[in-house]
């Protein structure tokens, strides 16, 4: 078995350490080895967006970076959006358009709508369209997904001229 | 016994009860589960479409370090050589126990052939490749017209044809043939003035779920087994693994996690008995997951067919006579859903000179599995296309004809049976309303089209338990795994019955062990039948709340009443105590209340579903865009009407993936050459417009609320309707799936 890497990173705003094989990506890191397990894996080679994830800023299949290379970046997954108390705007969204189904698909799409919001607070409906389309959806027909990212964008900018 | 009634709880939409969890990414789905002391399990895969073993040496793989065991079918138990039924569709053991892993022969690329357990998936992989199979390749069959021929190589070398009940003397591809027929068929088509023909095929498509298939298994020193697993049926599972393995069934307890997806591709297991023989040898917990590439290689896609549609009608637009052959791939083993398609082909209609015939043959692919409305798909794209080109030559409205033609409660269908109380005049009725119907549609190469689909439904088996809780809630305890909401729209009808909100119920999806027998999620039944048999424990837990308001006010239970979410006396307004107060005083009145339901209800109600599209054809590329959408469909009543919509919307979508582009690509060995989300490309958002789903709301008379299961008949008209629309743009008829650029290219005549 291949020496395993030491790795200091920040995941969700704490700083975080683990020890991982070189071969190993930032999807297995997180859930074989940290058990954060909202990224899923559809399909390990970044077709589905199901392991979406943003590092340093930047929405990425996890799938596809390897754990080593966390080492000094930051990452946020599913799990860092709720506060305590509240969840994300994006997340109340999501459940308010009955936006989910099975639910696989569910924390990649929260995640990629979040980088989208972030940079974008008011996309059109082709561009939420555009954006998403790295994340597959086998359920819901995109229809609600849509909806409740379009409904989302409105709370938020709300929110920030509130 | 149900009519068109307003309700508090069912027809309202509330937030799913699941939902904090599956949005912050804390469900637990199969591949999440992890356990103290955890191997890990992968599995060789034949690289051949057809091949005879002649050797297996695993002792290279043993030897490697990190690996703690092997299998091969060499490991199973005999089994006998019988049908199970598995909730939606039946398989032969031995033909189920011979796909898990391969015995003399393989007979598909990705067929199970060995695996291995390690101490971690990668050093698993590695061992596999240690694994030395001989193989003697021997010429695949990949088409089902190929594999009928009478010199196709075969599959079986015994397996003879059941032509209609009798054995044929040769050996044969061809598992079986049936025919059903009614009336003079060509009495029928003598009277026609307009007989349209065709042939039609439709490729291998996967239901291509987001989460691969999983499994967890520890055998324990006492004999006892447990597989957490994704499923569609917890109780499914627990039976196959019992006859693979030749468990007891009370020796098995299946704990079902969130399950990410299935559409019937989720019932059939794979990796679950393998998983448990590896935890046999080795007494430890062993996870075994599939890969993207397993999934679409290894598990049931739905069929290729060959279909071929002929019907009859008059000039005022009768149908006369219609006459329909299906020969359907079941894959490596006989089970193909012809026989679904059989019945769904011309049942919205009323035909009285009818005839079809059904062919379930064997060819060198994965043993194919249900994918919702298993087998309907195939045929309306047939029959549905005909009937447009009928409309076109009598000069009648589609949607007319449809109204004309459509059966009636009591109607005998070619295939015995009488049509069941339908509510497809009125969901014609609510596409040709809508306003996209009369939309104005301008534009070069654009077209509108419109089809339907009809899918019967099932019942079958579900249990319920209800506890009540002192706070004036319940917790509700069911076997359904949850695969789109259905948590909710069964915690909803036990609501309504006791009068409580839809958030007083804490509905618990748990394992085997822990809840009575309930039979798969599918055959869109979950919502309609473990619905039904969470009113019949809510009616329990209603009868055992009347006897303690009875006792509390020292009254006869006669004397006491339930409405509105209010027990009272029935003489006057004397005493009042509402649900939650009544739970408050169960102690001093007899102590915990515990409602208890089972259903196996047999009026299901078919639902028919009706679309419109408008697309959009690139002349010079072939592409197809869709512009509109518009789905209507009879949901008896929509029990939560968001999640009714996302049936609708979902299963739309998955139409139109079938028909503008999903296929298995196969090469001149028999090998798929596009097994990932890249090459068998599934819509996109950005593929799409919105979809707007039309709930028409005909009440089931076999449920309570008047329910039926919406989930599967969504996914029938699109093929249909979109290619109706094709021929509106571009004046030419596709009459193979998926119309990709090329297909249409070539009907064009432009390559």
């Amino acid at each position: 078995m291949p020496r395993k890497v030491h790795v200091q990173t920040t995941i969700n705003g704490e700083t975080a350490e683990f020890l991982c094989e070189p071969r190993q990506s930032v999807l297995e890191v997180l859930r074989d080895v940290l058990y954060l397990t909202g990224a899923k894996e559809g399909c390990n080679n970044g077709n589905c967006g199901a392991c979406s994830v943003i590092l340093d800023g930047r929405l990425v299949n996890s799938c596809l970076v390897l754990g080593a290379e966390l080492e000094g970046k930051s990452l946020e997954t599913i799990e860092g959006l709720a506060e305590p108390d509240q969840l994300h705007p994006i997340q109340d969204a999501f459940l308010e358009n009955a936006a989910l189904q099975c639910g696989i698909c569910t924390p990649g799409f929260i995640v990629a709508a979040k980088a989208l919001l972030d940079q974008n607070p008011n996309p059109t409906e082709h561009e939420i369209r555009y954006w998403l389309a790295g994340n597959l959806c086998r359920c819901t027909g995109y229809d609600k997904i849509v909806r409740a990212v379009q409904d989302a964008a409105k709370t938020m900018s709300s929110e920030v001229s509130a | 016994m149900a009519d068109k009634k307003e309700y508090k709880v069912v027809g309202t939409r509330p937030i799913r009860h699941d939902g904090v969890d599956k949005v912050t990414g804390r469900a637990l789905y199969g591949a999440d589960f992890h356990a103290v002391g955890l191997l890990h399990g992968r599995v060789l895969r034949s690289p051949h479409a057809h091949a005879r073993i002649k050797s297996i040496d695993t002792s290279r793989a043993e030897a490697h370090p990190g690996v703690r065991a092997v299998v091969t079918a060499k490991d199973f138990p005999e089994v006998e050589d019988k049908i199970a039924d598995l909730g939606e569709g039946a398989a032969n053991l031995k033909d189920l126990q011979d796909n898990v892993l391969a015995g003399d022969k393989v007979l598909y690329k990705g067929h199970q052939v060995a695996a291995v357990a390690a101490i971690d998936p990668h050093t698993a992989e590695e061992a596999l490749e240690l694994i030395d199979v001989e193989y003697e390749v021997l010429p695949p069959v990949i088409k089902v017209l190929d594999a009928m021929q009478e010199d196709a190589p075969l599959l079986h070398e015994a397996m003879k044809t059941d032509e209609m009940g009798e054995k044929a003397d040769k050996p044969s591809n061809i598992a079986s043939h049936f025919q059903h027929k009614q009336g003079d068929l060509e009495k029928g088509f003598a009277e026609a003035d307009v007989v349209v023909e065709h042939e039609y095929t439709t490729e291998t498509v996967h239901q291509g779920y987001i989460e691969p298939h999983n499994a967890t298994a520890l055998y324990n020193a006492d004999g006892h087994l447990t597989i957490w697993c994704s499923t569609q049926g917890a109780f499914a599972v627990r039976e196959q693994v019992s006859e693979i393995l030749q468990l007891p069934v009370s020796k098995i307890k299946v704990v079902p996690m969130e399950i990410g997806g299935g559409f019937g591709g989720k019932i059939q297991v794979y990796i679950k008995p393998i998983a448990a023989m590896l935890s046999m040898k080795t007494g430890k917990p062993v996870k075994v997951l599939m890969s993207r590439a397993d999934v679409f290689e290894g598990t049931g896609p739905t069929p290729g067919s060959y279909v071929r549609v002929k019907m009859g009608a008059t000039k005022d637009g009768h149908i006369t006579a219609a006459e329909a052959y299906l020969a359907f791939e079941a894959g490596a083993y006989p089970g193909s859903p012809v026989g679904a398609a059989a019945f769904c082909v011309f049942s919205p209609y009323k035909v009285e000179n009818g005839q079809v015939d059904g062919y379930d043959v064997v060819v060198n692919k994965p043993k194919t599995a249900a994918y919702r409305a298993p087998g309907a798909t195939n045929a309306a794209f047939a029959a549905e296309t005909v009937i447009d080109e009928i409309c076109e030559k009598i000069g009648m409205d589609p949607l007319e004809f449809r109204i004309l033609n459509s059966a009636k409660q009591g109607d005998i269908r070619i295939d015995g049976p009488p049509t069941p109380h339908v509510g497809f005049v009125e969901t014609v009725e609510a596409a040709k309303d809508h306003p996209h119907y009369s939309a104005p549609l301008e534009g070069e190469n654009r077209g509108r089209g419109v089809a339907s689909g009809y899918w019967p439904n099932f019942g079958m088996a579900s249990s319920v338990a209800i506890n009540v809780t002192a706070d004036g809630t319940i917790s509700l305890v069911e076997g359904s795994t949850d695969i789109g909401g259905t948590r909710a729209a069964i915690a909803m009808q036990a609501a309504e019955v006791l009068g409580i909100p839809a958030e007083s119920v804490t509905p618990s999806v748990v394992d085997t062990d822990s809840v009575g027998y309930t039979a798969v999620t599918g055959g869109s039944r979950t919502a309609f039948a473990t619905g039904y048999a969470a009113y019949e424990a809510a009616q329990d837990v209603k009868r055992q709340m009347v006897e303690r308001a009875a006792k509390l006010w020292e009254v006869a239970p006669e004397e006491v009443q339930f409405a509105d979410g209010m027990f009272s006396t029935v003489n006057g307004k004397e005493q009042e105590i509402d649900f939650k107060g009544l739970a408050a005083r169960l102690d001093e009145t007899g102590g915990p209340i515990v409602g208890r339901g089972t259903a196996n209800p047999d009026q299901p109600g078919p639902s028919i579903g009706v679309h419109v599209v408008d697309v959009e054809v690139d002349p010079d590329t072939g592409k197809i865009d869709i512009l509109r959408y518009t789905a209507t469909q009879d949901a008896g009543k929509a029990v939560h009407p968001s999640y009714v919509e996302g049936q609708i919307q979902g299963g739309a979508v998955q139409g139109i993936g079938w028909a503008l582009n999903e296929e298995y690509i196969y090469n001149e060995k028999g090998e798929m050459t596009n097994a990932s989300f890249l090459d068998y490309r599934i819509p996109t958002c950005l593929d799409l417009p919105m979809i707007d789903a039309v709930i028409v709301e005909v009440p089931n008379p076999g449920h309570p609320f008047g329910v039926r299961g919406v989930g599967e008949t969504p996914i029938i008209a699109p093929p249909a309707a979109i290619a109706n629309a094709v021929y509106r743009a571009i004046g030419v008829r596709l009459k193979e799936l998926p119309m990709s650029p090329g297909r249409v290219l070539k009907t064009m005549g432009k390559i």
